[in-house]
């Protein structure tokens, strides 16, 4: 009888600790749904091949995005091709080579104290660096950089992870054949790590394409009617647009900052693809 | 059997790795050639920032210029607020600033140490109007000195209902709205109302939106704000605008609400004010510099009334086309 009573009591528990994580489940999803719904109803039916192929304007109806958008693949593509190779280097490094000494301490708990820092901040050193200390401008390779330094951290601590992750007993099985840690790294531990390295970079890309306070920082242009030619050129971006079209009094521009952010979702939705196809294009040849 | 196998998958790891390489050796590529294409030298740039009232006007007239030009010369235009805008022009990094007030003495300073001569030039009028619900029944104007009594610093605290604005109005709590400390807009207000820049106090909604002031104004029954008249123009329906007296009837007798006709004869005093572009004259010798402000003077008149602006008396825009030649 009591056990029974017991059973019944620890059911109860169960269930209700059940449905509260799926109401912790549902509360995302329900605010992302309520977020999607409100801004689809204000923006879908203001995109058109019009609005993507337009520059801004002072009219509403005629204001288009072609410039940001433009601008957003260019700096994404840019910052892309330099964190990768500077983010997985250092994680390799630290993880693969570097002893355990109190320099990689010091380097580890910076990095991850970097991550936290605003982003705001990452602006105004791009600012210092880039616009004035080396005179790149207000141009897409500052832009590029400055997202660069964001992101970097987040990249690093994704690539150890994902190296962390391959057991130490391949490593030793190359070691025992003969092999050395470039070897090693190259041939077994990197492409078993490559599906999460590049979650992580795409995560990372991910965030710094909504990003607006840094690039403001740097001086990102908000009205520019023409498109960049050179890495020296100036440039505008999705977030700054759709910021720019938000704080104005005609109602058109709130449709079109909707419609806006709408392609951006799309950008993104468009990259968080790719990063599940190129997963599991090199993840399934690792066997073990 | 086996051999062939992994024969075959040795083949698909070159291929692979060659696949790998080839990517990293276009992505190098694509950075050389990137960097080496002819540079911002060939394009003829004017550059603009600042102001973000400002930038409605600068943007219509930078988007007529272009097609005018036929895209021969291209104008850029930040927002970086009118602060922020001073400091990039008097560092020689922009050609023009938008300003929704005038160059204050630390940038004169900061331009004089960077030898930037500059000329200020008025664009436009902008109307800073006074806003309350549309269910607000007991308001029929405001006197400046009621204002101060709602905004100034002491007030904090103090001044938290209808009835402790005005004996006889409804005991009603009042929440007020106003632009946040980067705007220009707030730098004027505070300078006219409370007599003293930035003096205000401190428990008010600020936002630098002001569609953001305009959302709180208009679901709160009790709610009082301030922002440029553009904003009223387009938000009429949600909106009650609340006429202002400055007492002192040289310029108008009693209260006045701002319209194109109060804001440009100034007797809607002192809630209506001047912004102004700033052109350095370095920047001028370039001819496109030029040929991008006197554009912007001819057309300052149809433009800033096109996005919600008050246009100034013909003859104050020949009179910055003389300080151009």
């Amino acid at each position: 009888m009591n056990i029974k009573k017991l059973i019944a009591r620890n059911k109860r528990t169960n269930n209700i600790f059940k449905w509260t994580a799926l109401g912790s489940t549902l509360v995302g999803l329900v605010v992302l749904a309520v977020l999607l719904i409100d801004i689809a109803s204000d923006g879908l039916l203001r995109i058109d091949m019009d609005f993507l192929r337009n520059f801004p304007s002072r009219k509403p109806e005629r204001a288009g995005i072609l410039s940001a958008l433009v601008g957003t693949l260019y700096i994404m593509t840019l910052t892309a091709a330099i964190s990768f190779p500077l983010g997985v280097g250092a994680g390799i490094y630290l993880e693969e080579y570097a002893g355990k000494g109190r320099l990689t301490k010091i380097i580890e708990i910076n990095i991850t104290n970097l991550a936290g820092v605003p982003s705001i901040i990452y602006g105004l050193l791009g600012l210092g660096i880039f616009v004035r200390g080396l005179s790149l401008d207000r141009s897409l390779i500052t832009g590029a950089l400055t997202l660069t330094l964001l992101i970097l951290p987040i990249i690093i601590t994704a690539t150890r992870e994902a190296l962390r992750a391959v057991p130490f007993s391949i490593r030793e099985a190359s070691y025992a054949l003969g092999a050395t840690v470039w070897q090693t790294t190259w041939r077994q531990v990197l492409p078993a790590a490559l599906p999460g390295i590049l979650t992580g970079m795409i995560l990372a890309l991910s965030r710094a394409i909504g990003e607006t306070a840094p690039l403001i920082a740097i001086g990102a242009l908000t009205y520019i009617a023409f498109l960049p030619e050179s890495l020296l050129d100036p440039f505008t971006v999705m977030p700054i647009q759709v910021f720019n079209w938000v704080s104005r009094p005609q109602s058109g521009f709130a449709t079109n900052a909707a419609a806006a952010i709408i392609v951006l979702l799309f950008m993104v939705l468009a990259m968080n693809t790719l990063a599940v196809i190129l997963r599991q294009w090199f993840g399934r040849k690792v066997k073990w | 059997m086996k051999e062939k196998r992994e024969l075959k998958s040795s083949k698909k790891r070159e291929i692979k790795k060659s696949l790998f390489l080839g990517i990293i050796i276009q992505v190098i590529a694509f950075i050389i050639f990137a960097s080496t294409s002819p540079a911002e030298a060939a394009r003829k740039l004017v550059k603009v920032d600042g102001s973000s009232t400002v930038f409605p006007i600068t943007e219509a007239v930078a988007e007529e210029f272009q097609i005018d030009t036929r895209g021969k010369v291209m104008v850029t235009v930040g927002v970086s607020g009118t602060g922020g805008g001073f400091k990039k022009f008097c560092r020689g990094e922009v050609d023009i600033t938008n300003a929704s007030r005038e160059i204050k003495g630390t940038e004169k300073n900061l331009c004089k140490k960077n030898k930037i001569d500059y000329i200020e030039l008025e664009v436009a009028y902008d109307g800073l109007a006074v806003m309350v619900n549309n269910k607000n029944t007991w308001v029929d104007y405001l006197t400046t000195k009621e204002l101060k009594k709602i905004w100034e610093p002491k007030a904090k605290n103090k001044v938290v209902k209808w009835s402790d604005v005005r004996e006889g109005w409804p005991s009603k709590p009042l929440t007020i709205f106003g632009p946040g400390t980067d705007s220009g807009t707030f730098d004027y207000f505070t300078l006219v109302i409370n007599g003293k820049e930035g003096a205000i106090r401190s428990d008010f909604t600020a936002s630098e939106n002001d569609n953001v002031l305009v959302q709180g104004i208009s679901t709160d029954p009790g709610s009082l704000g301030y922002f440029g008249l553009a904003y009223y123009e387009y938000n009429k329906d949600k909106l009650k605008i609340v006429p202002i007296d400055d007492g002192n009837d040289k310029n108008g007798k009693g209260a006045i609400i701002p319209t194109q006709k109060t804001v440009n004869n100034n007797t809607y005093a002192p809630l209506s004010r001047p912004i102004f572009i700033y052109v350095s004259k370095q920047a001028l010798k370039k001819p496109e510099v030029t040929q991008f402000v006197k554009f912007y003077l001819n057309n300052a008149a149809v433009l800033s009334e096109e996005v919600g602006y008050i246009a100034l008396p013909l003859e104050k825009y020949k009179e910055g086309l003389n300080l151009i030649k």
